[in-house]
């Protein structure tokens, strides 16, 4: 099987609304892509897009319609969904059309334009509850967020100021991203406990923003890549799961289809033991106690322990000091960059390519990463999706 | 972030330049109406909704009893067995208190929403539901409570026909 390489990646600024169309959104972070590793699009053998629901815009096939802001006209072309889990998945995606032998390059574009849905893109969202059995008891998103927290609190017998650092060190670490949407370096758990709150117990400070904005980044085959570049980052383990949409019936507190994708990830990328083979880490993070969810999910934390992990600085960008030190969501993650969901995903694998060719500017981790994870997870609480990079 | 690029893309619309007319936008209300059909294993359900019962489903080679109710089992994947009448009673495995509508307008009275394990059900099998005649202060994950139907007359065969839990003591 051909190994894989990243090779170049763009992103746009993450906003609440941008003025740009989605089609805009995605030549931006595309053309960015191909520009960073001095490639043309004549360069490019396949692309793959994720974009969430054709909800959001109201535009049948939304592939189509963004297609030729992805560079994808005249070429084979596939556009991927799972939910929140897409911008990772679009990795692994392009990765199997490249490692197929197929392909020897691909061109991977995640764009979100959230803003258009009026008054709310949760409008859209609700459509995940069940028509029949949930939908008349007329939900909203954020029960099934705050169903799952309250499940995750409980049964390790944690508090909000247990899990509210997660949202401090991320809009912490979002200041010093240029294209984020929350970044803030003053912020306390003290604001994050103040915020009002939604549907206990989410408060206003444990979510992320809605935004819009675009991500890409070029695949290419080892032959190919070690022309392009001479800093290829590689693509050492994939792995996706899903769970049983019956949410009611699961145990909410722990996200076994996380460790089901971890799991296949390691055993790909030859790990044995994670927590010293992994440098550093983007779980997806849309509220702050995902975050702790899933890094005990990717078996990086013990069950029900991440929150103290997280409260002792274990998982901050710069506390070289502390026992097993593992920079989490150094960007900013979704809760400080943003999250324009497809385009949120691809950010964190964005972000790990950076690090680890050591060109994250002011984010950037000290101490020279070579090994890195991106993690997502979306759908109805049911799907992970992780991708493991190296150099 | 790459510490090459100066200057990234993405031009931030700022709500005044909409309501000042300097970004022009189209707007458009989509008038879709839908009819899901309640299917096998659902319709039955509703039917015993109406009859103020709670039914489930038995997979007699995982022997669970499941609710909401299925003809097929996901785990073993071959068809469920039979018909189990469930209680209307069940315990609160997690729930919220939610001061929020979807479109993010506040409300006075939070709505309770909660997954309730149904007794009579396997371990772990809950459905969603809201709690009511409690104080949100009050609730607690492992709460025994009991259905509140509507008055039989009212009911339509829906989920609704339960208006909420309400604690058993």
């Amino acid at each position: 099987m051909p190994r894989v390489a990243i090779v170049g990646a763009g992103m746009t600024k993450f906003v609440r609304r941008a003025q740009e169309t989605a089609k805009e959104l995605a030549w931006e972070a595309a053309s960015m892509a191909l520009e960073s590793c001095e490639m043309t699009l004549d360069d490019i053998d396949c692309v793959v897009l994720g974009s969430a629901p054709d909800a959001f815009d109201a535009v049948h096939m939304k592939s189509e319609y963004l297609s030729d802001g992805a560079g994808a006209w005249g070429k084979p072309y596939i556009r991927c969904y799972v939910g929140g889990g897409t911008g990772v998945f679009a990795v692994i995606q392009g990765w199997y059309h490249v490692a197929s032998g197929v392909f020897d390059t691909c061109l991977v574009v995640c764009e979100e334009k959230m803003s258009s849905c009026m008054p709310h893109p949760q409008g859209a969202f609700l459509t995940i509850f069940d028509h029949t059995t949930e939908r008349p008891l007329g939900p909203n998103l954020l029960w099934i967020f705050a169903l799952e927290m309250n499940a995750y609190m409980n049964r390790y017998g944690l508090r909000k100021e247990d899990i509210a650092y997660v949202t401090v060190k991320n809009r912490r670490n979002a200041a010093d991203h240029p294209c984020a949407l929350l970044g803030d370096p003053n912020i306390t758990v003290q604001d994050v406990l103040n915020s009002e709150v939604l549907a206990w117990p989410v408060q206003r400070l444990d979510v992320s923003p809605i935004s819009d904005g675009a991500v890409a980044i070029v695949l290419a085959a080892e032959h190919v890549a070690r022309r392009v570049t001479n800093k290829p980052v590689w693509i050492e383990g994939v792995g996706w799961a899903l769970d049983t949409a019956y949410w009611t019936n699961r145990d909410l507190s722990y996200p076994v289809y996380v460790e089901e994708a971890a799991r296949m990830a390691y055993k790909m990328a030859g790990i044995k033991e994670p927590r010293k083979e992994i440098h550093i880490v983007e779980p997806y993070d849309p509220f702050d106690y995902k975050e702790l969810h899933h890094l005990e999910g990717l078996l990086l934390a013990d069950r029900g322990k991440a929150p103290e992990d997280a409260a002792r600085g274990r998982f901050d960008r710069d506390k070289e000091s502390e026992p097993d030190w593992l920079p989490s969501s150094p960007s900013g993650g979704l809760l400080g960059v943003g999250n324009p969901i497809a385009a949120a995903g691809l950010m964190k694998v964005a972000e790990i390519f950076w690090q680890l060719r050591g060109e994250a500017g002011k984010r950037q981790v000290p101490g020279n990463p070579k090994r890195g994870l991106a993690q997502a997870w979306g759908d109805l609480m049911q799907v992970g999706t992780v991708v493991i990079l190296g150099i | 972030m790459s510490v090459h690029i100066n200057e990234f893309p993405g031009i931030y619309a700022k709500e005044e330049d909409f309501a000042e007319g300097k970004i022009l936008y189209t707007v458009w209300y989509p008038k879709l109406h839908y009819a899901w059909d309640a299917g096998v294993a659902i319709g039955r359900y509703l039917a015993e909704l109406k009859e103020g019962r709670i039914i489930g489903r038995k997979c007699r080679k995982c022997r669970r009893i499941m609710v909401p109710p299925r003809m097929f089992c996901e785990h073993c994947f071959r068809p469920t067995d039979e018909w189990v009448y469930l209680k209307d009673t069940g315990t609160v495995l997690t729930f919220s208190i939610c001061y929020v509508t979807w479109d993010m307008v506040r409300v006075k009275e939070p709505q309770i929403p909660a997954v309730i394990q149904i007794d009579g059900a396997s371990k772990g099998m809950g459905i969603m539901h809201l709690l009511g005649e409690v104080e949100p202060g009050k609730v607690h994950v492992g709460m025994r409570v009991k259905a509140v139907w509507k008055p039989p007359e009212e009911r339509e065969g829906a989920i609704t026909d339960i208006l909420y839990f309400k604690p058993l003591e």
